[in-house]
């Protein structure tokens, strides 16, 4: 079949049968792996990240357990992936995360208790997402993913270098609009970076009943684009494999799917059950592939960090996890009114009729309804209470 | 000049390209070929593959892709080919397109227009024929408009385009040939606002889209019979505009409701609730929905007997207890001030 489009062959090899690693479980540099490793900097920048996130993760989840959030989805064993791909986008690049992915917008800097917006129940989303290049938190599954592909095509016509990187989950890769967003991707060349995040659970559903793919990075090629499996508790690894596809992207050769192959040590959410599908000792392997270990043995062993700059990075996220503590136990309240701010660029008079009735209810004053009095809301001539008058007129 | 509401869309839709770079045009067919409905026809010709093209058959990529582009800048305008090819990226307008701008407490409004071709009476067989206004019109978030001829349709879809806030655009399929002299690039009405097509002191009708010619016709009829109907042209199902519905109901004392779709749970139900609770010591008679049965589209052979027509709006008008006792086939009559002259209704065969 004639190809129809004129990307390099080589971009489409199918994904290698064991995924990148760079660093081995016991911290030593793996041979001959197909990506440059990070420079010492940039691996003592994610440990550090790691770090930070993991403690920031710990804190949340306890925040959740004594009910300070309504909800916490824990990224706990997955912050290499989060790191590693929040730390390869440059500063005009997009982050399109999902629920999961709170460490990895902590790793880009979002203000944690932002981060948190969400789970806590004040706001569906706390952060502002042009300034900090982050959108909002997807909870629905996969649907995030094409409005990557738009933006960056909008970046593109406006002449911008913007690459983006969409993080979504094992499962989420069952979904129609992953399918869409991958052919839409290709097709248009989109500078886009997806890192599949296979934590080899959805909720209760192992990884095994979503695809009957050999691998979920396989279906890259289907779309025409490269698919690559990495070792999603390899910091270093994550990182040089979303930096070269990100740089791959800038320059014209379109998108890369990237499957990071990790386990989600925790429960689903705090109120998840997984003794209802899956063995405690199913975890223990992964547990002694702990990424903050992994780097932790790597950086050390070469000299890169000491104990001083180790504990440099614990008492930063102590100090981080004192804050987050410290700023949700002030139970700000949101504001009411908020509720009708902002449906539509301007209030329609049905909205603000609503919110005036929810005023009304807040003063204990009797409750209108929804429409207020017979012609509440609207103009002069058509309000109030003569009703015989008028209708002569 | 005289343009068929396709026409006069197209004309909108390449003003707008025109005059604002950030507008791009794309979806199903709207390339090349100009749109199964010709609504983008010489778009692409005129302004290259960038700004009006192609999109792979995938309405949900396609409006997620509108949204990725709005949070960045552009203005897109996507079509989903037909109402019920729509259905695949309802996720994407309701928890995505319609909500935004309040998930992100106002930092991310969403302009992008989705034209959505609605409606029956062009003989298509299945899945091409939905009125699908009220799933949209429930949705907080979106604008849901949709014009009965050419003169709006140019302005409503300039103002919709210009508009800071995601908008459904349904466009009356069988309207689409329909022409009409249009001052383009004039402005009609505001987009926000319901309009009264015709006067009258008896008896409001109350449509939209497709079936404000229909309605237009029945007062016609009723006019012969002597019976004065008013017919508002609602425009914007969402927001509704209350004040002008609410003032000619309460002038005129009676209100029929007009659609395509089923009745039951349709955007009749919300009209009929309103009107009910702003006009109760005005109405001398309940509201009335005229509406399509409660069953699936039909095959192009049976529509006709679904769609409400002439006959069903006029035998509606007659059921709203007029003080003359009137019955259908009776003759018309009565003193002026104790009610109108009253229809004499159809016989549907």
């Amino acid at each position: 079949m004639e190809r129809i489009d004129d990307r390099p062959e080589a971009r489409l090899a199918l994904p290698s049968a064991e995924p990148i690693r760079l660093v081995d479980r016991s911290g030593g540099r793996v041979p001959g792996a197909p990506v440059p490793a990070p420079d010492p900097q940039t691996l003592a920048r994610l440990l550090r990240a790691m770090v930070v996130g993991r403690r920031f993760d710990r804190q949340a989840g306890a925040l959740a357990r004594q009910g300070r959030l309504a909800v916490y989805p824990s990224s706990f064993g997955q912050e290499a992936c989060q790191v590693g791909g929040a730390l390869a986008l440059a500063p005009a690049d997009w982050l399109f995360p999902t629920y999961r992915d709170c460490v990895s917008l902590v790793a880009r800097g979002v203000d944690p208790v932002e981060v948190l917006t969400l789970l806590r129940g004040d706001w569906h989303s706390g952060y502002d997402p042009e300034r900090h290049r982050c959108a909002t938190q997807c909870t629905p599954l996969a649907t995030n993913a094409s409005h990557a592909v738009g933006l960056t095509y909008a970046a593109r016509r406006k002449g911008e270098d913007v690459a983006a990187l969409v993080l979504m989950g094992d499962g989420a890769t069952s979904e129609g609009d992953a399918h869409e967003a991958y052919n839409f991707a290709a097709l248009w060349n989109a500078p886009v970076v997806f890192l599949i995040q296979n934590n080899q659970w959805a909720i209760s559903v192992p990884v095994r009943k979503q695809s009957a793919a050999p691998t979920l990075a396989h279906k890259a090629i289907g779309y025409g684009m490269p698919g690559v499996r990495v070792d999603g508790n390899d910091a270093a690894a994550v990182h040089a494999v979303v930096d070269q596809a990100l740089a791959e992207a800038r320059c014209g050769h379109g998108p890369t799917i990237i499957e990071a192959m990790t386990y989600r040590l925790d429960p689903h959410t705090n109120s998840d059950a997984p003794q209802r599908y899956r063995d405690d000792d199913e975890s223990e392997p992964w547990r002694e592939r702990d990424p903050i270990d992994r780097l932790t043995a790597l950086l050390r062993a070469e000299g890169m960090v000491d104990d001083a700059a180790l504990a440099a990075m614990a008492e930063e996220g102590e100090r981080l996890a004192a804050q987050v503590r410290d700023r949700l136990a002030e139970d700000e309240a949101p504001d009411p009114e908020s509720l009708f701010a902002h449906v539509y660029a301007t209030v329609p008079h049905a909205l603000a009729r609503q919110r005036a009735t929810l005023r009304d209810e807040l003063r204990g004053e009797p409750d209108e309804g929804p429409l207020g009095e017979p012609g509440a809301g609207l103009p002069a001539e058509l309000r109030g209470g003569a009703h015989d008058e008028l209708k002569e007129v | 000049m005289e343009l068929s509401l396709a026409q006069a869309l197209n004309r909108a839709l390449r003003d707008a390209l025109r005059e604002d770079p950030d507008v791009v045009v794309y979806g199903e067919d709207v390339g090349p070929l100009g749109g199964v409905f010709r609504v983008t026809d010489g778009l692409t010709a005129e302004f290259g593959e960038e700004r009006c093209f192609d999109a792979p058959i995938a309405e949900s990529g396609i409006v997620g892709t509108a949204i990725g582009m709005a949070m960045n800048g552009l203005r897109p305008v996507v079509e989903m080919q037909f109402d019920a090819f729509g259905y695949p990226a309802f996720q994407q307008v309701v928890s995505h397109l319609a909500k935004m701008r309040n998930r992100t407490m106002g930092r991310l409004g969403l302009p992008v227009v989705v034209r959505v071709p609605y409606g029956g009476g062009i003989g298509g067989v299945e899945h091409h024929s939905d009125s699908s206004e009220a799933y949209y019109a429930h949705t907080p978030g979106l604008t849901v408009v949709t014009p009965a001829g050419p003169a709006d349709g140019y302005s409503m879809l300039r103002d919709a385009i210009a508009l800071p806030d995601p908008v459904i655009f349904l466009e009356p399929k069988r309207l689409y040939w329909s022409k009409a002299e249009v001052g383009a690039p004039a402005r009609t009405e505001a987009l926000d606002r319901a309009v009264v097509r015709r006067a009258g002191s008896d008896v409001t009708l109350l449509a939209y889209g497709p079936t404000v010619p229909t309605a237009l016709e029945a007062a016609e009829a009723a006019h012969a019979d002597g019976c004065a109907v008013e017919v508002v042209d609602l425009r914007s199902l969402a927001p509704f505009d209350d004040a002008t519905v609410t003032a000619s109901v309460r002038r005129t004392g009676r209100a029929v409701v007009v659609h395509e779709a089923s009745t039951f749970g349709g955007y009749g139900a919300e009209v009929a609730a309103r009107v009910t609770e702003q006009c109760f010591h005005y109405l001398e008679a309940p509201v009335l929905r005229v509406g399509g049965f409660d069953i699936p589209y039909p095959p192009p052979k049976l529509e006709h007997l679904h769609l409400p027509g002439v006959d069903r709006i006029l035998d509606a008008i007659a059921r709203l207890q007029w003080e003359s006792g009137w019955t259908p086939g009776a003759a018309p009559g009565g003193p002026a001030g104790a009610g109108p002259a009253l229809p004499a209704a159809r016989s549907t065969s």
